[in-house]
């Protein structure tokens, strides 16, 4: 499309406005974690790492990292099996009701964190409990596949659509078996598609907070409830900060690299 | 296979072959016989049910109702790895995630064929369609015409008993087609493996096959070699869709050749006359007209000819020592068709 040099001008303007304002606060975020200043005083009077050093230190912090560490990868697990059946079943068969099938898995993203929420943690309560089974990391696992089924059910549809059944036919043609099939030309072909919804999911899980709340037991905390929970204390301001500059880190990161699998592969 | 004693001799045998999709009759009873080392075309447009035969014959479909024999053997319920026969697909199906090596060696390591020979046929399936020195490419960073030749080589290595093409040359360009045309045909001698393919292209099939069946509707129009297919078309269908029917019938069949019914003239065989009273041999027949439209093609100058006893004829002449200028000046001009008697054929409507 062919522009005049203003509006070309004018968008560029426009681009750069948005990232700086999506992106300077989190920019702020990761330089305080570094800020001498208790109180985070502008500008920076000095540079440390203690913050850091207290953050690492500190048990509580840790524990909860290491209790959503658990979630995602418990979450990502369940969602990579169940997402990948689901969309081979809606993609590769006819069945009755497959829409409104195809239409129910997606719902769970659009449905709001605290509507799910609510909804799961009355569930829990008046389904599990009287089994035995309380509140804690096993229902905050199962809350947050709900979603996480979504991204990966579509991750795997769109691969599927695009791909087809002509590279399956033809290994079946050669002689293979359909285990052989699977193994050797369906699995690789879908294997970027897993590792990227596989990326995506854990990142999901790892900065849910709303249904979180609702399906974590009292002893569970993973780590944006302890976020959440020492926000407002402010001697535990500085470690909060640090926390937060490494959630930035850990979620960048699968991203970036979820997009750079489904980008390369999407060039075949 | 201890009961009866197989036809060897016969490579694919389809007895009241029937394919329905829901309401759709796609392919409505079809029965044929492939001898071994033929190169058969299935031809047709789209539409017309070849493809769904070839793929019934594959074992990606199963027929409604009918059996397919390979070699004798009923292969019917089968599924596509228990059968003696490859695939070149349409759009080539390569495996995006192989090199051109592995693509070519999967039929035989998936039928556990050790590494070294694996390796030396894969090798030597690549030689034949001049491949080599592509092995360790991706399928990705082949031309059409390359991955077409591993397509080829994928499945000619597994020397298989029928080979079925689908629509081999269609993604080509016209060059490439036209050079593809004669290697399928040399390849197909130097393997001595039948060859079973489907095109719309009644070119293709005409220059390349040894036999051509002719699909309409479902079902086959018409068997023959491509000479019998061209010069006596048993029905209108096949007339209109080999070649260019050119069909005299009604008022003008009885003025023309004094006779009722529908006939044929191929439009090569006319020969265009500048002079409306140019004589008319006795095993000839002639038809006076006025030249309505002169398409000049370069080798060859295409006329079409209202006649004065009705319908309207296309001749092909040679532009053997004439040009472009004065052929175009024929418009309008007054003619006289003349042509041998054998090139008329009737139509059964």
């Amino acid at each position: 499309m062919n522009l005049s040099r203003g509006a070309r001008l004018a968008l560029r303007l426009a681009l750069a406005l948005g990232l700086v304002v999506i992106y300077v606060p989190l920019a702020i975020v990761l330089l305080n974690s570094f800020n001498a200043d208790r109180t985070f005083a502008w500008p920076p009077t000095g540079f440390t790492t203690r913050w850091w050093s207290a953050a690492w230190g500190s048990s509580g912090v840790r524990d909860a990292l290491w209790t959503s560490v658990k979630a995602g990868a418990g979450a990502t697990a369940i969602a990579l099996v169940l997402g990948t059946m689901a969309a081979f079943a809606v993609q590769r068969h006819r069945f009755f009701g497959r829409d409104t099938v195809s239409l129910l898995i997606v719902l769970p993203i659009a449905l709001p964190g605290i509507v799910t929420g609510i909804a799961l943690n009355n569930a829990f309560r008046t389904i599990l409990e009287p089994f035995g089974v309380g509140l804690g990391l096993f229902t905050v696992i199962v809350g947050h596949a709900t979603f996480c089924v979504v991204t990966v059910h579509n991750n795997v549809l769109a691969r599927l659509r695009r791909t087809g059944r002509n590279a399956e036919e033809a290994s079946a043609d050669l002689g293979a078996d359909p285990f052989t099939t699977f193994r050797l030309v369906t699995f690789p072909m879908m294997r970027s598609a897993l590792l990227a919804s596989g990326l995506l999911a854990f990142a999901l899980s790892f900065d849910e907070i709303i249904v979180t709340t609702f399906t974590a037991g009292a002893g569970v905390r993973t780590l944006p409830i302890w976020i959440f929970e020492n926000l407002f204390r402010p001697n535990q301001a500085p470690v909060v900060n640090v926390v937060a500059a490494a959630l930035i880190v850990l979620s960048v990161v699968p991203i970036y690299l979820a997009q750079r699998l489904s980008g390369t592969t999407s060039t075949h | 296979m201890f009961f009866s004693m197989p036809d060897q001799s016969v490579a694919v045998r389809l007895r009241g072959l029937r394919k329905s999709f829901g309401p759709v009759e796609a392919v409505a009873g079809v029965d044929l016989e492939i001898a071994d080392g033929e190169f058969f075309a299935m031809l047709g447009p789209s539409g017309s049910g070849k493809t769904t035969v070839l793929r019934m014959i594959a074992g990606f479909e199963s027929p409604t109702a009918g059996s397919v024999e390979l070699g004798g053997r009923d292969v019917t319920r089968l599924a596509p790895f228990e059968r003696d026969v490859n695939t070149v697909f349409q759009d080539y199906a390569l495996f995006p995630h192989m090199s051109v090596l592995d693509n070519v060696e999967y039929g035989l390591r998936v039928k556990k064929v050790g590494r070294a020979e694996r390796r030396e046929r894969a090798t030597a399936a690549l030689r034949s369609v001049r491949l080599e020195g592509f092995e360790r490419r991706g399928p990705a960073q082949l031309s059409g015409g390359q991955r077409q030749r591993v397509a080829l080589a994928r499945a000619l290595v597994n020397r298989p008993r029928v080979l079925l093409l689908d629509e081999p040359l269609g993604a080509l360009d016209l060059k490439l087609r036209e050079e593809m045309q004669v290697e399928l045909k040399e390849l197909q001698r130097e393997v001595g493996i039948t060859f079973l393919f489907v095109t719309h292209d009644q070119e293709e099939a005409l220059t390349m096959s040894d036999r051509i069946a002719v699909f309409d509707r479902g079902r086959i129009e018409q068997v023959g070699t491509p000479a019998e297919v061209y010069e006596r078309p048993s029905t209108p269908f096949v007339a209109g869709f080999v070649g260019t029917s050119n069909l005299i019938s009604g008022e003008a069949a009885k003025a023309v050749l004094g006779r009722d019914g529908t006939f044929s003239v191929r439009p090569e065989k006319l020969r265009l006359a500048l002079d409306a009273d140019a004589p008319v041999g006795a095993d000839e027949h002639g038809a006076i007209g006025t030249v309505a439209e002169v398409v000049y093609a370069g080798a060859a100058t295409r006329f079409v000819v209202d006649l004065d006893a009705g319908g309207r004829l296309m001749v092909l002449q040679q532009n053997r020592d004439v040009s472009s200028m004065e052929v175009t000046e024929l418009r309008g001009a007054r003619v006289r068709l003349v042509w041998n008697r054998r090139h008329e054929f009737a139509i059964v409507p």
